[in-house]
């Protein structure tokens, strides 16, 4: 009976210790019999520019601003990976044209991700954001959204915010051509244009220059 | 595999795992990856649920609170995802590539036999050869981490007799979608 308890003991042990892997760490040494032990992980460290690990920077698009970054964040690492013994080290077993090619390669990559970064902001500041009311029939009204996720903002979430704010509903639908848009009920539109001047909730970012608000009359059937 | 996916349009459902079918998972990924079972426990605790990711083309992606943890295309093979390999680096067998090869493994080419056969590039000892079809973990000449992730197309030592054409087929790596994607 006692030898049952005991392993019954140990059996319980492991799902602990996966339960709290940091505990069980400082606590192993003390056991008489400590269960097998989780691995730590090996900690990576991660560019806040490019995402990968600051070894790959050089072949990300970001070479010169991941350069910086780690300099300022991590002057050790910026040493050992961008000394010059290093950049020795690392041309290696490489020939000296692929070497010089590498390098052109990157430079290029960088010029045209900057491009691109570029034209993606010049596109969000030219995009606009149309609030149509549209007329379900004569006294009611359906307030269409269009365009908002040029700025980043999750329709889905938006529409859920409107929903609430109105008391009404709002959902995300695919316009017929084939856009999302937020169609809210009711007849709102300067509601909402207020609300993405005040940048209330999830609307953030939006010049109110670029929000137009149109009206689409239904058109009467047999004109 | 994940040159181009997006969550947006390539996830077709997600549903919970469920636990009978958690266990088997669990043995499968036990068998096929070198790792003590306490360890997976950290990756993925017994008591969180996993969620499965349906996706365009038989691709399944695990998740456990959203973070992608390994997946699975069709009934192959299942491959951790970079960034758990690169927290738990022993869980695939490695192979190296030279440097000369890195920059079109992160362009998402699949890895030539020469590259691996040549000074940089390194592959496991006769003694430890490499069956075709084996996961494996791909590093790069000079660098601490895994770059990314491949299936050998061949077995290693016939790597080192033909050296030539593709040997090991890029899966994931560095900077793909699937890298780009933290949370689902």
């Amino acid at each position: 009976m006692g030898a049952k308890k005991n392993r019954d003991k140990n059996r319980d042990a492991p799902a602990a210790a996966a339960a709290e892997p940091t505990a069980e760490t400082s606590a192993a040494g003390q056991e008489g019999q400590p269960p097998p032990e989780p691995k730590p992980p090996v900690q990576v460290l991660y560019c806040a520019v490019c995402s990968f690990p600051p070894e790959y920077c050089e072949f990300g698009s970001s070479l010169s601003k991941c350069k910086e970054w780690l300099q300022d964040a991590h002057s050790d690492l910026f040493q050992k990976y961008y000394s010059d013994e290093a950049l020795q080290a690392k041309i290696g077993t490489l020939s000296l044209e692929a070497q010089s090619k590498l390098e052109q390669d990157a430079a290029k990559k960088e010029a045209k991700a900057e491009a691109k970064a570029d034209a993606a902001v010049k596109k969000k500041l030219a995009s606009r954001i149309t609030i149509k009311r549209i007329e379900r029939n004569k006294r009611k009204h359906v307030t269409a959204i269009h365009g908002l996720e040029a700025f980043g903002i999750d329709l889905k979430k938006a529409a859920k915010q409107f929903a609430s704010k109105f008391a009404t509903g709002a959902s995300v639908t695919k316009n017929p051509q084939g856009q999302d848009e937020i169609v809210i009920q009711g007849d709102v539109s300067d509601d909402v244009l207020e609300m993405i001047e005040e940048e209330v909730g999830l609307l953030k970012g939006i010049p109110a220059d670029n929000v137009e608000i149109v009206e689409d009359k239904k058109k009467k059937p047999g004109d | 595999m994940f040159k181009k996916f997006s969550t947006s349009t390539d996830i077709a459902g997600q549903t919970p795992v469920k636990t009978s079918v958690q266990r088997s998972l669990r043995t499968t990924v036990l068998s096929q990856w070198k790792i003590e079972p306490e360890t997976l426990d950290v990756i993925w605790p017994k008591k969180e649920g996993l969620v499965h990711v349906k996706c365009r083309e038989h691709l399944s992606i695990y998740t456990v609170h959203g973070e992608p943890i390994f997946f699975q295309h069709f009934d192959g093979p299942i491959y951790p995802t970079l960034r758990v390999l690169h927290k738990y680096p022993y869980i695939l067998p490695m192979v190296r590539v030279d440097r000369g090869a890195i920059r079109f493994l992160l362009a998402g080419a699949h890895m030539m036999c020469p590259g691996l056969t040549s000074a940089g590039g390194y592959l496991p000892p006769p003694g430890e050869a490499l069956a075709a079809e084996t996961p494996v973990a791909i590093h790069a000449e000079g660098k601490e981490h895994a770059v990314g992730i491949g299936i050998t197309k061949m077995g290693s030592e016939e790597m080192r007799k033909v050296n030539k054409g593709v040997g090991v087929e890029t899966v994931t790596y560095l900077g793909d979608d699937l890298w780009a994607v933290q949370t689902i």
